[in-house]
């Protein structure tokens, strides 16, 4: 409500009041949408009703006052039919419902036209009043008692929006002659209130009046206009900057109060920390807004729908007021919109065949949004038809959205959410509402546009339900702030799993590595480590040897991984602020924030920062490679392998049934044959297969193996064994142990001449692949033929 | 009366640069900074600005020219480009100056071409030569940051 100088500011200025007139009708306008289609469904609601027509009322009174006379005489019309229906002359049926929101339309279409070009435009509404003219005239005959609805003006007592006159005619039953008679009884002297009047006329009982009084005075504090302001959007953002700011310096004052003795500051400052805190509360409420805002557009887009498709739908709504920012809102608007399309025009049958399936003919579409872990769950549900699996899987199929040995592997989950892929639609043929281009797959990235997810479930013949997860604000969200060489980062929560803590002495031995790629065994299965400090090039002060290690446990994309941070610090509610073009490239951040103590703190792009650490593609090919030795290695036996250490001091293994020997050599034995290393052995020459030299790449195993032994280094590790009747030597740096496992704890090679990395004995270890290692031995000239024997000679 | 107009001025290395007025914010002393990993080098890192999060730009590094002597602490110079505020980075704060049109040149055909799209011009002051920047160019890098990011 304007306050008396801003009032007196407005009167001055035209613009202002045709501005306000405007938006404060745009919002009526959809109440009335939502109202006339309850009231279809339920035409005695006399509640409904007469707010409908007080609406109605308003603009015409408001239109004649900026002289919008053609606006002024749709609304006039409207008005008069409203009258009679309110009087109970005339009852609303599909009909008059249709005309009414033909109306509606037409005011909308008259106030867009003001709002654009200043004027009521160049139109002719003549048809639309004749219309409502005509239904009208209808109930005119048997009428008789026509007086609160003349078509000449209402009476003065219906323009007061909450006359006594007008709650007693709708809640006590009062005729309204008898309402006019006191009027008149008012106008001709009498002094006293109309309650009074009428109880003296004996035509209703004084407790009636004072609950009409009572209803009045609700009717009054409920107004919109008495209880809220409206405010442009920026303001509201330079508030929330500002309240950030006031935080930032409330911190610091905080942090000097702590270092002082003063009472009285520590007391005031205390008081400050306390309101500061509320209040960034309070303004952080005033970006919400009730889901209801634009659900309520969805009774009047369903009618429409259902009955331009011949079909039956009854809306029901639970959770209108939950609230979600006000970006978000406009967000999720047009995507909650083409579901509740879809669910008409697809999902619910037309009346016969409900009735066939013995279904009630009239449909339901439901939404539902309800708070849960911090998002808004918004579930949008018809009882329709539901989606036929096989072809829906055909369809995509034939569309070449996948493979049909992709298709035949799908389970049902999955063969729903093939509509949320690109290019995707099952409408038989295009309808008016279907067929705009905007499928599913527009619905599920919108929606992951902002965080969201979305999710589908189908039970044929039985409805589909479609449930959206969507953040509840864009501007705040909770993260986990961590330290990475000194500077802090902000991980988004959504994104966090679990935390892990190893202590020092511990890390050492859980991290393992696998060629040098750290992964840590979690709960059995092997999680890949991503040091923090390493992805971002940073350098830390910490030596990693002595100190315990944090591990923040995230998911990225299906995939999960291990972040390796110098230390976890708190979780907080961030403020998110994009970053600038500048810095769009850097695909590892996401945002930025502004900390506690007036730092500017990143936000880590989890998925960004899978990509750069190749968590995301990799681990998709391991998981491929994975199935494969799965399939080739069922039947998990006990095996005994042979443990020994390899270059980096990592942790390898043959099978012991390989093993033919082990010996151990002095340096000065090893003779250089081409760039072959061979020793004398039992009166053959044995090749030496460098075990550092085979797991090279190829380019860089020809640059090794002419790198002669180092004469006076200590004896080298020699394994002998025996493959399709050779023998050959493998040189390890240190044998380990032997031991049995069931090793089927498994995970794809990622280096030349591994098979696998497997867990034995509790530790990652990669078990080599001897062909393979043969194999690449071969590129050089080697003398190995003529070690054939030693095979039978070692045995 | 020949048009004239306001610029606010600032050393770089000892070359004088202008950037007209209208487009400036504010002129601060040095704030601290939050580095941003990864990030094109130009780019010296991220500032609060009174709740606002503004990335800062080395102009010596943009504009090619030696590194700021260590120890020695930039300005910064918060212009509005097309993409919102941004502070370059500069060594001095220079006066206020008014321009007539007609001391305006393009610059010389032998300038460098990497920078020559930043320098819209000169003019030619009494005593020296002042470069007037083009805001959005120097603020826009997408070519340097793709280079940086495909450095992995």
């Amino acid at each position: 409500m304007a306050t008396p100088i801003e009032g007196v500011a407005a009167m001055n200025n035209p613009d202002e009041i045709v501005k306000e007139f405007l938006v404060e009708s745009y919002e009526n306008l959809d109440r009335l949408d939502r109202d006339l289609v309850a009231l279809e469904k339920n035409p005695s609601d006399r509640d409904i009703l007469a707010s409908v027509f007080r609406t109605i009322h308003t603009i015409k009174g408001t239109s004649g006052f900026l002289a919008l006379h053609k606006l002024g005489a749709v609304a006039h019309v409207g008005e008069s039919l409203l009258g009679r229906l309110r009087d109970g002359q005339l009852t609303l049926d599909r009909e008059i419902t249709s005309a009414l929101l033909a109306m509606v339309d037409a005011v909308r279409q008259i106030l867009a036209s003001i709002e654009a070009s200043g004027g009521e435009g160049d139109r002719d509404d003549s048809q639309l009043i004749s219309r409502l003219t005509r239904l009208q005239a209808i109930a005119e005959a048997p009428s008789e008692t026509e007086v609160a609805a003349s078509p000449e003006g209402t009476p003065p007592e219906a323009a007061a929006r909450f006359s006594i006159g007008d709650i007693l005619i709708d809640r006590a039953g009062v005729a309204p002659a008898e309402i006019q008679l006191a009027a008149q009884k008012q106008r001709e002297g009498n002094q006293r209130p109309m309650g009074e009047i009428l109880v003296e006329h004996g035509v209703v009982r004084p407790h009636d009046v004072l609950d009409a009084l009572r209803v009045q005075q609700t009717a009054r504090t409920q107004t919109a206009s008495d209880s809220t302001i409206r405010l442009e959007v920026g303001l509201l953002d330079q508030l929330m900057n500002q309240v950030g700011e006031l935080v930032l310096a409330r911190n610091q004052i905080l942090q000097f109060a702590n270092s002082t003795e003063e009472t009285m500051l520590v007391a005031a400052s205390q008081r400050l920390n306390l309101i500061t805190t509320e209040l960034q509360a309070a303004v952080m409420k005033t970006r919400m807004q009730p889901i209801g805002n634009i659900w309520n557009k969805f009774p009047r887009t369903v009618r429409d729908l259902a009955l331009n498709c011949g079909k039956q739908v009854r809306v029901e709504m639970e959770g209108a007021e939950t609230e979600l920012d006000k970006t978000l809102i406009e967000a999720i608007k047009d995507p909650l919109t083409h579901l509740v399309r879809n669910s008409v025009d697809h999902g619910i049958e037309s009346p016969e065949v409900r009735k066939a399936a013995g279904k009630d003919p009239e449909g339901l579409l439901a939404l539902r949004a309800f708070h849960e872990g911090g998002q808004v769950n918004i579930e949008i549900s018809d009882d329709g038809a539901g989606l036929d699996h096989n072809r829906i899987r055909d369809k995509a199929v034939q569309k070449g959205l996948i493979s049909a040995d992709q298709a035949s592997r799908l389970n049902d989950r999955e063969i729903v959410n093939l509509v949320f892929l690109p290019g995707f639609s099952t409408a038989e043929k295009i309808t008016n509402v279907s067929g705009r281009g905007v499928g599913m797959d527009v619905v599920k990235t919108h929606i992951e546009k902002i965080g969201g997810t979305v999710e589908l479930q189908s039970k044929l013949g039985q409805g589909v339900m479609v449930r959206m997860k969507i953040p509840l604000t864009l501007a705040i969200i909770p993260a986990l702030i961590v330290t990475s060489a000194g500077e802090l980062y902000a991980v988004p929560q959504v994104s966090l799993l679990e935390l892990l803590r190893l202590e020092a002495e511990e890390a050492g031995k859980r991290i393992e590595l696998v060629h040098g790629a750290p992964v840590y065994r979690l709960r059995g299965r092997l999680l890949p480590l991503v040091y923090l400090n390493q992805e971002l090039k940073l350098t830390s002060e910490k030596s990693k040897e002595d100190d315990a290690v944090n591990i923040v446990v995230l998911q990225a994309d299906e995939r999960q991984f291990g972040l390796i941070v110098d230390e976890i610090n708190d979780t907080e509610e961030i403020v998110v602020k994009p970053l600038r073009k500048q810095l769009k490239t850097v695909k590892t951040f996401a945002g930025s924030s502004i900390m506690g103590d007036g730092k500017v703190a990143l936000i880590l792009d989890v998925l960004g920062l899978a990509q750069r650490a190749s968590v995301v593609t990799e681990m998709h090919d391991r998981s491929m490679a994975g199935k494969v030795t799965d399939a080739l290695l069922t039947g998990s036996e006990k095996q005994t392998f042979l443990l020994f250490a390899g270059p980096g001091d990592s942790r390898m293994a043959i099978p012991l049934s390989t093993l033919a020997r082990l010996e151990e050599f002095p340096v000065e034995q090893v003779e250089v044959s081409g760039s072959q290393w061979v020793t004398q052995y039992r009166g053959q020459i044995l090749p030496l297969i460098r075990l550092d030299v085979a797991l090279e790449e190829r380019r860089a195993r020809l640059r090794a193996l002419r790198v002669p032994p180092v004469p006076g280094s200590g004896p080298i590790q020699v394994l002998v064994l025996n493959h399709k009747g050779r023998s050959f030597g493998l040189v390890v740096d240190r044998i380990l142990d032997i031991v049995e496992d069931r090793a089927d704890v498994r995970l794809a090679a990622t280096r030349p001449a591994v098979l696998y990395s497997v867990v034995i004995g509790d530790r990652v270890t990669e078990l080599l692949d001897i062909p393979a290692i043969l194999r690449g031995a071969d590129l050089c000239p080697t003398p190995a033929t003529s070690a054939m024997n030693t095979a039978e000679a070692v045995n | 009366m020949a048009h004239t107009s306001q610029f606010c001025t600032f050393y770089l290395d000892r070359l004088l640069f202008g950037v007209e007025l209208k487009g400036v914010q504010e002129v601060i002393r040095t704030l601290e900074m939050t580095k941003v990993p990864l990030a094109p080098s130009v780019v010296s890192g991220l500032i609060n600005l009174r709740g606002q999060i503004v990335t800062a730009v080395d102009l010596r590094q943009r504009l090619e020219l030696e590194p700021r002597p260590v120890g020695m602490l930039a300005m910064n110079v918060v212009v509005r480009s097309d993409d919102g505020a941004v502070s370059l980075l500069v060594d001095e704060i220079g006066d206020v100056v008014e321009v007539e049109e007609d001391t305006f040149e393009p610059p010389p055909e032998t300038i460098r071409r990497t920078v020559r799209t930043m320098i819209l011009g000169v003019h030619k002051l009494n005593d020296r030569l002042m470069h007037v920047l083009d805001i959005d160019k120097a603020c826009e890098m997408t070519d340097l940051a793709e280079a940086a990011v495909g450095d992995r």
